[in-house]
């Protein structure tokens, strides 16, 4: 067993959940569906895995369950993002008449946002 | 998996990118504004992680079975996600969710299965990690399968409760980690695998089960929470940082979510966790502070079009019986005709109204309200005294006034909207049948309160004529 591996991969997982509270902290609840749905669509990251174990020389679960766990996965990763994105589409600040000014102040807040980012 | 150094190191570096790509696409979603920026960079990360593994993968023999499930998940994922209906979105993210709980699960029982035998005992870091994400995949899996037919309504929304419920549950959970343990020790390792796994999956059923429709915005959440936990742990069992990184943060995302909804029905995360949910029972009117012989003032769409079109600051309240009737545009229209009239319309948020948190949001968003005029509970409430009307829409229990003063009402401590301060309170309910926690509401006998039976949609649109002849 090595330890030195294990607490390397303890060190980025508590990291990230650190990491995870504070963005997810500042996410308005207005936004708390399509964030549960794009949450959803990044923990379909498991594909990874699920190629991994599938697509080598021989599938560890045999064919039928090794294409299962793939097609889980990918239906979670493209479902998730298809639907967040069709969430996200329709969150507007003002009524769609007004839309080409909402854009404009849109662009403003995006500047001010990023200025945040500066430590 | 002939993977020079170089090609290796890359990969890391990918995965990395990846990795930053889901944390400032999360940070993005800070906003509207920038939020659909985020979905893409987000997108552009699972795009990245996956090539880069497309270059790990053996395509020489089983090339196809990475194509038949990706191909097949991508259409049928794909196909769900642009015909759902916007009102079956809690569903719709809690089968998802099962999915990759599902996945998770599969992923790690192959992992370990191809473990040598003698290695199945000596690694117990990597068997510990396999068991443990079969252990919360499969219940994230069966859990969401349970709560996608009840939002479904293929089975009953309320709480299935039996004798014992506690036991059989504590029961299973104990199997799973007695099972936990002796791949641990490496004490019969592969059928304990097994039996944690099983009694993982049908714990996953019979936990959902007592919990009623009300309360699925803190099981979906808790759910997510558990899947993205399962994922970090595949990440552990796999040596892989980029599934510990996107579990991570989905884990965190799902329980901070879960401990903001316990916190809005005022139950504790112990009381969420350890099932106690069926307590929220109906009770046969017991803890109730409504009179016996209360009477409850029925009202005309005439009536109420005259109120709201004379008012000057309206309230609209949503609940879920907005959503069941689908009635979320032709709110919009009676707002826009209001307005048009000089009414100033606004919308009380209930952080739990409906069957995941923003629930109330994403439907109103779809009927292309504007998202400032969707208020919080905290923001609005001071606001309710100086509205003129507050118009409940299908709200049952986060507006009943005994969570406020009745201190032996079983919702009693729940934050609500205060909308009996308003001046005047219109409420559109389908019938008198007690809201879903099966509990009196006062709020329906107040003197100031007037009723308006019927499907929600159909009122609504027999409003908006009334006003527009005005």
């Amino acid at each position: 067993m090595n330890y030195a591996h294990l607490l390397a991969e303890l060190t980025v997982f508590v990291l990230a959940v650190f990491v995870g509270v504070e963005v997810i902290g500042k996410v308005p609840p207005t936004l708390h569906t399509p964030l549960m749905s794009a949450t959803n669509a990044i923990h379909g990251i498991v594909l990874v895995g699920a190629l991994l174990i599938a697509v080598v020389a021989v599938p560890h679960l045999g064919p039928v369950l090794s294409i299962l766990a793939v097609f889980l996965a990918s239906l979670n990763v493209f479902g998730g993002y298809v639907v967040t994105g069709r969430m996200l589409a329709m969150f507007k600040a003002r009524p769609p008449a007004a839309a080409g000014d909402g854009n404009k102040k849109g662009d403003d807040l995006t500047i001010r946002l990023t200025e945040d980012w500066k430590p | 998996m002939i993977a020079t150094d170089t090609t290796s190191l890359l990969i890391a570096v990918a995965y990395l990118v990846t990795g930053v790509c889901f944390i400032v696409g999360l940070r993005l979603m800070s906003t509207p504004l920038t939020a659909r920026r985020g979905n893409m960079v987000s997108i552009a990360g699972m795009a990245i992680a996956l090539i880069a593994t497309g270059f790990q993968l053996d395509f020489a023999e089983s090339w196809w079975i990475g194509a038949i499930g990706l191909g097949a998940g991508a259409a049928v994922g794909i196909y769900f996600a642009r015909s759902v209906k916007m009102t079956a979105m809690p569903q719709m993210v809690a089968i998802f969710n099962g999915c990759g709980g599902g996945a998770a699960a599969m992923v790690a029982s192959a992992e370990y299965l191809k473990l040598d035998p003698a290695v199945q005992s000596v690694a117990p870091d990597l068997s510990i990690a396999s068991v443990l994400t079969a252990i919360i995949g499969s219940i994230s899996f069966t859990g969401s399968i349970i709560a996608f037919l009840k939002l479904q309504e293929l089975m009953t929304g309320r709480p299935i409760t039996y004798p014992g419920q506690q036991v059989v549950n504590g029961l299973l959970a104990l199997v799973a980690v007695a099972g936990l343990v002796c791949v641990a020790i490496g004490y019969e390792p592969v059928p304990a695998f097994f039996a944690s796994l099983v009694a993982s999956a049908v714990l996953g059923v019979l936990f959902v089960l007592p919990i009623g429709g009300a309360d699925m915005p803190v099981v979906i959440s808790l759910l997510n929470s558990f899947t993205g936990l399962a994922a970090a742990l595949t990440g552990f069992a796999l040596g892989n940082d980029v599934l510990i990184i996107s579990g991570a943060l989905v884990g965190a995302s799902g329980t901070l979510l879960t401990l903001m909804m316990g916190k809005a029905m005022n139950r504790s995360v112990a009381n969420v966790l350890f099932g106690a949910f069926g307590a929220v029972k109906p009770t046969e009117g017991g803890g109730s502070s409504v009179a016996a012989d209360a009477v409850v003032r029925e009202s005309s769409v005439d009536d109420v079009a005259n109120m709201l079109a004379n008012a000057e600051h309206v309230i609209v309240v949503p609940g879920y019986g907005m959503a069941v009737a689908q009635a979320q545009h032709s709110v919009r229209e009676l707002a826009d005709e209001l307005e048009r009239r000089g009414v100033e319309v606004k919308y009380a948020i209930h952080p739990v109204a409906g069957r995941m948190p923003g629930h109330m949001n994403v439907l109103l968003a779809e009927a292309n309200v504007p998202y400032p005029a969707l208020i919080d509970m905290e923001d609005i409430n001071p606001e309710f005294p100086q509205a003129d009307v507050a118009l409940v829409i299908g709200a049952n229990d986060v507006t009943n006034p005994d969570a406020r003063s009745n201190t032996s009402s079983p919702i009693y401590g729940m934050p609500i909207l205060d909308v009996d301060k308003a001046g005047r309170v219109v409420v559109l309910k389908r019938s008198m049948k007690p809201g879903f926690a099966g509990i009196d509401n006062p709020l329906y006998a107040l003197d100031n309160t007037s009723m308006l039976f019927g499907d929600a949609k159909s009122s609504i649109d027999k409003l908006v004529g009334a006003v527009k002849t005005l």
